[in-house]
């Protein structure tokens, strides 16, 4: 078995930020996958989604669901992070106020998609764009 | 048996809505549903950091945000304090994920206070 599943984000647009780990969440309970599982993998996916509208012009997550596993790739259009090390610092952030003002931009983000994945890893160009890809195993 | 109640201080959403003096806004009919923990939270992020299920959020952040973290999150219910109202796409998105969410006029820290010396167990 695998689905692929392929959602597109604006930057931004917070609204529309998570449609994609909302629509995942459907799809892995129709699998029958553990609720702890899902839980797991939404919340990575929707950390990665508003990150993307916090900072990014444009982004894509495509989402590859096989049996035992869930692949997730975040790419996104934007300035790109400069020290990945210290974006993975919980309560480092470079959020604007309005981000802050909806609830996020704690500087949580990238440490919590860390903690639900069982890999992670962040490739990112400085101006041009990030990819976050993670993997979570089914319990 | 009074010991075995002393340790299952579940509320349900019945009990709230009397404790709090909220008002019930989704259409979620199960107002039976029992929570077994509380957190009081304006922040999303940290609401997202939570690994318990089956549990109340008590907020004064009233955004269409609130919803989708309750959604990912697994919370079962939403205490909206000081007096802010959902609006109608949070009620929406709340009742096609089986959401409750309740509005109470108190502030975070009344409704968190009453709710928890009434048994309400607090997450951490």
């Amino acid at each position: 078995m695998s689905i692929e599943l392929v959602f597109h984000i604006a930057g931004g647009d917070f609204s529309n930020a998570g449609k994609a780990s909302s629509h995942i969440k459907k799809v892995l309970k129709q699998l029958n996958i553990d609720s702890k599982s899902i839980k797991r993998i939404v919340v990575a996916v929707y950390e990665a989604e508003v990150n993307v509208a916090a900072h990014a012009f444009s982004g894509q997550v495509t989402a590859q669901i096989t049996e035992h596993h869930i692949e997730v790739v975040v790419s996104d259009q934007g300035p790109g992070i400069e020290n990945i090390e210290q974006a993975m610092q919980p309560g480092y952030s470079t959020a604007s106020k309005e981000v802050r003002e909806m609830g996020f931009g704690a500087g949580m983000g990238l440490s919590n998609i860390q903690k639900n994945t069982d890999e992670l890893s962040i490739e990112s160009r400085v101006g041009e764009g990030t990819i976050v890809t993670f993997r979570c195993n089914y319990l | 048996m009074l010991e075995f109640l002393r340790y299952n201080n579940f509320m349900k959403v019945d009990e709230i809505l009397k404790h709090a003096d909220a008002q019930l806004i989704t259409t979620v009919s199960d107002r039976c549903r029992n929570l077994d923990m509380a957190f009081s939270s304006d922040l999303m992020s940290d609401v997202l950091t939570l690994d318990e299920e089956n549990i109340l959020l008590i907020t004064g952040l009233s955004n269409l945000q609130l919803v989708r973290t309750a959604e990912m999150a697994d919370i079962q219910a939403v205490l909206i304090a000081r007096g802010k109202r959902a609006t109608p796409e949070m009620i929406e998105l709340a009742n096609e994920n089986g959401i409750v969410i309740m509005e109470t006029p108190y502030s975070i820290y009344k409704a968190s206070g009453i709710l928890f010396a009434k048994g309400l167990k607090a997450v951490y």
